[in-house]
């Protein structure tokens, strides 16, 4: 299952970001954050001792279930006597739990995590990114391994001169995703796949901000219609 | 127009390039003071990018000083900071004001220099850098629109001869021959049995190969970059012999084991030339080819 990654914002960070609100609700989600242990019950609890130290008032708190949801709406109105009293939300989901709630609460909105990337549970508590969304997939020619997120300059041709022993020259906790798919091609017998020379990527796959409109047929049917009657 | 460097390459005599990195600052007269003394000494300087991403005044700045002064420059451009369109526009930039060799690669990674939260570009591999020079060649862009004027260069690239696992690298060399490239100056080499290694293998292929040398300043330094620099290997028996050098005397060391090796390359032709990196100790470079035996290469 795809998770949203998240860490906590650095503490100068979100003291500066609350500094004008004195009081706050607190939200997490019991989704990904509760997986990456950053905006679960324990973390929300944590959160509020913390903010009640720093002398605020915690004018409630609660755990949604999906905050991407567009259903997180209908679960707060529960809580809407102490979201009222707040001057602000502070929200402990990824990115898009903090936008589905700005998009419809008029509130303050604080998000008190970075969303990192959108990753994959790899092992217990361990977290990899997998795509990053460019559009024009090309990992039916790079063995199913993805090097335009793997790779950290997203190379297309092969790896860099600073790989070394399978590992990247950024980290040698990350391995090199062109020695991955190296030796994945080699052992599928395609290693005549990264010979070839590839082009200059296409980066206009879906330019930013990415939008998008299922088709229906009879919008088809009547835009073809349109057409007929133009031409 | 044929580059002076190329001539030297195609020539077949034994070629000399080496390495001078922009200052950080716009007070040029080290690099100026550096190419005066080496620009009739070698066949070409290579004027670094940004190394090892640390921002600096611009290759394509130093190339052009070279040139005023009368040398011959190897621009070296990365993917690293512009473009495609950027990239272009500076290829074409460079060539007006004379510039005519370019060494294409890649770029380290942004992490690794002294802006770490700069945006890394890597629009364009080193791969695709040397294509789209050929390309530009043709009269083309990378959009496919006309070029008015010609333009045309001797563009290189470089491998990493030990490189661990060899394999991918020498995919990726090929590439880069297929890209076009004419020359490859190669990552440091110290041991050059494993060198002969890879050069039996490079010589199936239409392209000049200039062995990389590193002059090791001492052994700790020698130590770094066997820890540090993907595909630098120091055998035990070079950094051995520079601890061993007497107190002040680990340059010189250096400077002995650099020209033994340039030495050894040369006389026993195990290929082109060699790219002298003599890192901040620029003006020793006269000294390796003389210990070398390699003097004054544009008149040999």
């Amino acid at each position: 299952m795809i998770r949203s990654i998240t860490q906590p914002k650095p503490e100068e960070e979100l003291n500066r970001l609350l500094a004008d609100f004195n009081r706050i609700f607190i939200i997490g989600c019991g989704t990904c954050t509760t997986l990456t242990r950053t905006g679960g019950m324990e973390q929300v609890a944590a959160m509020k001792e913390r903010l009640c130290q720093a002398g605020k008032m915690v004018t409630g708190q609660t755990v949604v279930p999906v905050a991407c949801d567009n259903l997180t709406l209908e679960m707060m109105k529960e809580f809407d006597a102490g979201i009222q009293q707040a001057s602000a939300l502070l929200v402990m989901s990824c990115a898009f739990g903090v936008q589905t709630l700005a998009r419809q609460i008029q509130k303050n909105i604080i998000p008190a995590l970075d969303t990192l990337f959108i990753g994959k549970e790899t092992a217990v508590g361990q977290f990899q990114e997998i795509c990053t969304q460019c559009g024009t997939c090309i990992i039916g020619e790079t063995g199913g391994i993805c090097p335009v997120t793997s790779c950290h300059k997203g190379l297309v041709n092969g790896p860099c001169g600073g790989t070394d022993k399978g590992k990247c020259e950024i980290d040698k906790n990350k391995d090199c995703a062109w020695t991955l798919i190296y030796h994945r091609l080699k052992a599928l017998d395609r290693l005549d796949t990264m010979r070839r020379l590839f082009g200059p990527r296409n980066y206009l796959g879906e330019p930013k901000p990415g939008k998008f409109e299922i088709k229906t047929e009879v919008d088809d049917h009547q835009s073809n219609r349109f057409l007929k009657k133009d031409g | 127009m044929v580059s002076e460097f190329k001539k030297a390459l195609v020539s077949g005599k034994f070629v000399v390039t080496c390495e001078l990195a922009p200052p950080k600052g716009a007070h040029l007269d080290k690099m100026t003071h550096h190419i005066d003394l080496l620009k009739d000494k070698v066949d070409a300087m290579n004027l670094t990018d940004h190394q090892s991403s640390v921002m600096r005044f611009p290759s394509l700045g130093g190339a052009i000083l070279v040139k005023e002064k009368g040398g011959e420059a190897i621009l070296q451009m990365t993917c690293r900071d512009r473009n495609r369109m950027a990239l272009q526009a500076d290829l074409l930039f460079a060539w007006s004001r004379g510039v005519r060799n370019v060494l294409c690669l890649t770029g380290d990674s942004v992490m690794l220099g002294d802006h770490k939260q700069a945006k890394p570009v890597f629009d364009l591999d080193s791969s695709q850098l040397v294509a789209a020079i050929r390309t530009m060649e043709k009269g083309k862009d990378l959009g496919g629109n006309d070029l008015d004027g010609e333009v045309s260069f001797c563009a290189g690239a470089i491998v990493t001869p030990e490189a661990d696992p060899l394999e991918p690298q020498l995919i990726k060399f090929e590439k880069k021959i297929d890209a076009g490239a004419e020359f490859i100056q190669t990552q440091a080499v110290y041991d050059m049995d494993k060198f002969k290694t890879f050069m039996d293998y490079a010589r199936q292929f239409p392209v000049k190969i200039l062995a990389g040398i590193i002059l090791l300043t001492s052994a700790p330094m020698a130590r770094f970059m066997n820890k540090n620099i993907a595909g630098v290997n120091v055998p035990q028996n070079l950094i051995d012999e520079m601890a061993a050098a007497p107190k002040g005397g680990a340059l010189a060391k250096g400077i002995e084991i650099a020209g033994r090796m340039v030495r050894q390359i040369h006389e026993e032709k195990i290929c082109d030339g060699v790219h002298i990196m003599a890192i901040g100790k620029e003006e020793t470079v006269p000294d390796i080819m003389a210990a070398a035996g390699v003097v004054r290469a544009t008149a040999s």
